[in-house]
């Protein structure tokens, strides 16, 4: 059953309903997303031996960020002012269209694995013209090394997902959820776990983290992802940092609910829609203590050897879908 | 009524270029504008009449070519690049109009144009060896003598011409090889004769047409590694024209393929469409890893012509390859998929080179690295480019995302098929969708961004304006129709349909459920594009306003302009901006195998002392590795083999005496 | 040290000498979460070496929510050590200019707020709050991490 426009016009309770689970979806990424940063960094600093800002420091920042004015540089177009908003309005529609707390979300039928990465990529295109727009060397250089990441991470990403939706005979992300849930026993098969393994590199490189981008370095000729938001203050910093989180929060819900699906709410009322969203809690701060345990052991690599993490990846996913073939 | 339409549209537009070479100047343009454009929609309704209706027409008139007379017929499949051909050129038409003001447009152009169109649509429509092999050979005339429109004495384009004139010419002497071989063992040259007689026929005389015809036609498309004309003639064409031949006669290449080796040759083996799909897979990476390299927008423009003519190719063998196994329905999918990826290709492309083409008729230049800040000077061109580019790189909602979209769904499904070779196929083309969607993204932010945003690093790019209303009206058609297909896909699909019926041996059931967006049978999977679309409006206009309206004092409610962060400098100038060649460089680094930069370095030494440089120069260049790799060893053997051989004749009557002698006897030994 | 007279006039010194306990400052506070963005005026590096300290395990400034920041375009302001010297007047200006407001400007260091050893030197310009208006002085030459945490706390309120 597809949701669409078509629905639309005839007001029922369960489209209701499902509007309202991609509304909740769309409000637990936006404020989990800088939680689980919050989470990672505190990990990272109790691994340091500093107790370290607390887990909702993300929410302080934003929120005082909101209330500051705005600059916007000189030789700037609209694309300046437009980027952070296209960043986060693509991360909140992948967010309402991808099951993370129900497999009943707004258009259940037209809510594809596809569509989802494409929408990352809009806003990682949006981020790279907001970047350059100001013309500097900086901005510039960082979009560049942003767009040449996420390009050579691309195939190791959809082959990954092939892996899956080839398992699941449906790219329909519901549908890769219900399947998975009902056969439990796919979990444990080599195809998953490559294909684990490759997503995992992936969503490190997609969201900047080490070993690929150091968040945090104040060296522009090491910097990634923070080089294209150099110019940006006040509001238009708050949406893009909100932007980032929600995309990490969606990555993480994402890679957790298609590996391990179980709390994922197949029917309506709220208590299975509260399962979900504790169960989707859990899971994505499992996996965020995994990626801030990769940070805290591993180093940033060089520039120049990332493709070839990346490279890593696309093997893994590769192999995970020949194997899938093979066995089937 | 479809047949008169259409050869309504044929003749309006022979007619448009005759009063392009005989009007003057006051009215030539206008006229043969005119008169193209009404030809266009002529056309637009004959072919739109047979894909809504299903039915064919069919002439023959024995009159215009000697011997053999002219078929004429449309079919489904020939008037969906009948339909393709006559929007692009529509749109091109009228933006010939405001581009014909340019100083340096010819009457060639003017006159050319028009006769081009025409034979873009006559090939399609050809029924018959004959009228197929003159319609081509007139085609490739008429866009070689478009191609020397403007700056004919500039060396580069007439080396362009060269090379195209010679791939061209060799892919069609292939191309008539093939045809003639078919048609004289199936007894009959019109298409008709040899779809019914294709049975007789033996499986390597089949493999070997179709292996010659796919050279020729592989040629035509851009496929690599028969590539290499493409990015020398679009960038020196004139606008309309490389609009023209990068958005409808490469995909008259893919419609040879289509028409031979399905139709004429009833599907053929796995490995036919095995090969097909791993030159797509080549062009893909390669087309698209070039475009991410280029500094030179309309050679990047090319490239992506390559690239997404192997994405097509790549969809075009996945039909085949299941069709060989047996599976029609999934076939027709991969099909419907290919052809929509076909048709939005030329829109978007055509609309890009057209924008291109107003970027070059403002600022007289088309080097990325020349350009900046056009977005505040040429505001409308840049919006056009914009929708044509985030088209291009597949950002949902837009029509690039829809067919592309669609072809992962014919591969992931085909991939449940039954042969290995098959899988790995499609596997492959998986990977090089995925790559190619990265690596063309990459491309046109550089694009924009170094093109149109930032500050401009020349005084021409300074003082550009936008340009007429005509060229915005020519390139907002395509915008418009690029808009509509991606909000909702779902019109095109019946048609598209009917035509990749007609495209496969055997026809194809129905894959997909209408509706405005794209839904798989059997419920294997859907997007609704209109929804996402409105959903992201949604979406945008709520943290827009949640960042306008949040509280602040008055003072600092509205964004403040400041000066550049520049880490405190005194100055940013524009020498100090990222640069086309600096954005690609990463890329270029990962990728050094594949590119094969040709780097130069001269450095001039003081005279007391070797230690002290006095001068370092440093040039890059980023040739076509194909070309060096390979055409150059082979263009050099064949001009050693001919100095060797001009020493045969070498002026001694009674040599050439004694070659007559020798060859009168072989004759009449062989014709014993 | 050298005044300059203009900018005394345009921007009045307002200043706070940190105690322990009493605070008299009516800067701009930034509860919960500071973020600043370090200038090196003109410092010999010892300041740096405390203000690293202050980020590190023992101090822990991080655990207020305060964190430096790589563009002073996602700072609320400055950190300034160090004499200002001519070359360095302009772009602590400039980088000034590029943080948006509300902003503050803290002095860390002897040689910042006036008093250190260097100020009489002729490539020096002046103070910071000669070039700039300063909310916050920090004294030491080199303050303590404990001192320099102590001040900051005064803004974040925590």
């Amino acid at each position: 059953m597809t949701g669409g426009l078509a629905d639309l016009a005839v007001v029922d309770p369960a489209l209701a309903e499902r509007v309202g689970v991609s509304a909740v979806q769309v409000g637990i990424v936006l404020v989990g997303g800088p939680l689980l940063l919050g989470l990672m960094g505190k990990l990272r600093a109790r691994a340091e031996g500093r107790v370290g800002a607390p887990i909702t420091q993300g929410l302080a920042d934003l929120r005082k960020l909101l209330h500051k004015e705005a600059i916007r540089a000189e030789p700037t177009s609209a694309v300046s002012a437009m980027a952070p908003v296209v960043l986060v309005g693509s991360a909140a529609v992948a967010a309402a269209l991808t099951p993370l707390v129900s497999t009943r979300p707004v258009s259940a039928g037209g809510a594809d694995v596809f569509l989802v990465v494409y929408l990352l990529l809009m806003g990682s295109i949006a981020l790279a013209l907001g970047g350059l727009d100001a013309g500097t060397a900086f901005g510039g250089m960082g979009s560049s090394r942003a767009m040449t990441i996420g390009a050579i991470s691309e195939p190791a990403l959809l082959v990954g997902i092939l892996a899956l939706a080839v398992q699941a005979r449906t790219s329909n992300l519901p549908g890769i959820v219900k399947a998975s849930l009902a056969h439990p026993g796919w979990l444990a098969s080599p195809q998953r776990i490559l294909a684990l393994g490759a997503l995992v590199v992936v969503v490190i490189a997609e969201t900047g983290r080490i070993p690929v981008d150091n968040p945090s370095t104040h060296l522009e000729l090491t910097m990634i992802h923070e080089a294209m938001v150099l110019e940006q203050a006040g509001p238009d910093l708050a949406l893009t940092t909100a932007g980032e989180a929600m995309r990490l929060g969606l990555l993480l819900g994402l890679v957790a609910n298609l590996f391990f699906p179980w709390g994922v709410a197949d029917s309506g009322g709220g208590l299975a829609i509260a399962v979900g969203i504790f169960a989707l809690a859990v899971k994505a701060s499992a996996l965020a203590a995994l990626i801030a345990l990769i940070e805290v052991s591993t180093a940033k690599l060089r520039l120049f050897r990332v493709p070839e993490l990346l490279a890593g990846g696309f093997v893994l996913a590769i192999v995970a879908v020949t194997i899938g073939l093979v066995s089937r | 009524m479809s047949a008169t339409a259409y050869l309504i549209g044929v003749s309006a537009l022979c007619a448009a270029a005759v009063l392009g070479a005989i009007l003057p100047a006051g009215q030539r343009l206008l006229g043969a504008a005119l008169l193209s454009a009404v030809g266009c929609l002529a056309a637009l309704a004959g072919s739109g009449e047979v894909l809504v209706s299903g039915h064919p027409f069919a002439m023959h008139s024995a009159e215009v070519l000697p011997l053999t007379g002219v078929d004429v017929s449309l079919d489904p499949l020939g008037a969906l690049f009948v339909a393709i051909t006559a929007i692009v050129g529509l749109a091109v038409s009228w933006y010939s109009i405001g581009y014909g003001a340019h100083p340096h447009a010819s009457r060639t152009t003017t006159a050319v144009l028009p006769a081009f169109l025409a034979t873009l649509l006559l090939v399609p429509a050809a029924s018959s060896v004959a009228t197929f092999m003159a319609a081509w050979e007139l085609m490739a005339l008429t866009s070689l003598l478009g191609l020397l429109g403007e700056h004919r004495r500039r060396p580069e384009t007439r080396d362009a011409a060269q090379w195209y004139a010679v791939m061209t010419h060799i892919g069609a002497a292939a191309i008539l090889f093939g045809l003639v071989l078919l048609g004289a063992h199936a007894g009959g040259q019109s298409f008709a004769a040899i779809a019914a007689h294709r049975r007789e026929l033996s499986m390597p005389l089949r493999s070997a047409v179709f292996v010659i015809t796919l050279a020729g036609f592989a040629s035509k498309a851009g496929a690599v590694p028969l590539h290499v004309w493409l990015p020398r003639a679009h960038p020196e064409a004139p606008s309309p024209v490389s609009a023209l031949m990068s958005g409808a006669m490469v995909n008259l290449g893919v419609y040879g393929i289509l028409r031979v080796g399905e139709v004429l040759l009833g599907g053929g083996e796995l490995w036919w469409w095995l090969l097909v799909a791993s030159l797509g897979v080549t062009s893909a990476f390669f087309g698209a890893l070039h475009a991410a390299a280029s500094t030179d927008l309309k050679r990047l423009l090319a490239y992506s012509t390559v690239d997404n003519v192997g994405l097509v190719l790549i969809g075009v063998g996945a039909a085949g390859a299941l069709q060989c196994d047996g599976d029609r329905l999934l076939a027709g999918l991969a099909l419907v998929a290919t052809l929509f990826h076909l048709a939005n290709h030329a829109l978007f492309k055509s609309g890009l080179f057209l924008a291109a083409g107003a970027i070059q008729h403002s600022t007289a230049t088309r080097d990325l690295d020349r350009l900046g800040g056009l977005a505040r000077r040429m505001p409308v061109t840049a919006v056009l480019f914009g929708i044509g580019a985030l088209s291009i790189s597949a950002v949902p909602g837009s029509n690039g995302f829809a067919s592309e979209w669609l072809l992962f769904e014919g591969l992931l499904q085909g991939i449940a098929s039954r042969s290995a070779v098959t899988q790995a196929a499609l596997l492959a083309g998986v990977a090089a969708l995925a790559i190619t969607g990265g690596l063309t993204a990459t491309a046109f932010v550089k694009a924009i961004g170094v093109g149109f945003l930032g500050q401009p690093r020349t005084q021409a790019a300074r003082e550009a304006k936008d340009v007429a209303p005509s060229m915005l009206a020519g390139m907002g058609i395509l915008a418009v129709a690029c808009v509509t297909l991606g909000v909702v896909p779902g019109v095109a699909l019946p048609v598209l349909e009917r035509a990749a019926a007609g495209g496969l041996a055997g026809g194809a059931p129905h894959a997909l459920r209408p509706g405005i967006g794209i839904e798989l049978a059997a419920a294997r999977g859907a997007i609704d594009p209109a929804l996402v679309v409105v959903g992201l409006l949604a979406a945008f206009i709520l943290a827009g306003s949640a960042v306008r309206f949040a509280p602040r004092p008055a003072q600092l409610r509205h964004p403040r302009r400041g000066e550049v962060w520049g880490c405190g400098r005194e100055l940013q100038t524009a020498r100090m901006e990222i640069t086309a060649t600096s954005f690609a460089e990463p890329l270029q680094r990962v990728f050094a195998d594949v590119l094969r930069p040709d780097h130069d370095l001269e450095v001039t030494h003081a005279s007391e002392s070797r230690y002290f440089p006095e001068a370092i120069s440093f040039h890059q260049r980023i040739d076509d590795a194909i070309e060096r790799l390979v055409y150059r060893p082979v263009i050099a053997a064949v001009v050693s083999w001919g100095r060797l051989a001009r020493r045969i004749p070498n002026g001694s009557v009674h040599r050439y005496l004694a070659f007559g002698f020798a060859a009168l006897l072989l004759v009449l030994v062989v014709l014993r | 040290m050298r005044r300059i007279p203009v900018l005394d006039a345009l921007f009045p010194r307002r200043v706070t000498e940190v105690s322990p306990g009493r605070s008299k400052t009516t800067t701009p506070r930034f509860p919960g979460s500071l973020q600043l963005r370090h200038v090196d005026a003109g410092s010999c590096n010892g300041c740096e070496v405390e203000i690293t300290q202050v980020f590190a395990p023992v101090c822990d400034a991080g655990r207020f929510g305060i964190r430096l920041v790589a563009s002073p375009r996602h700072a609320d302001g400055l950190l300034v050590t160090g004499v200002v010297t001519k070359n360095m007047a302009a772009p602590l200006t400039k980088t000034l200019e590029a943080v948006p407001r509300p902003r503050v400007v803290v002095a860390c260091g002897d040689c910042a707020v006036g008093d250190g050893v260097f100020s009489k030197g002729y490539g020096v310009a002046g103070s910071v709050s000669d070039v700039v208006p300063v909310d916050l002085e920090i004294r030491g030459c080199p303050p303590e991490p404990t001192a320099i945490t102590e001040a900051l706390r005064v803004l974040t309120g925590r």
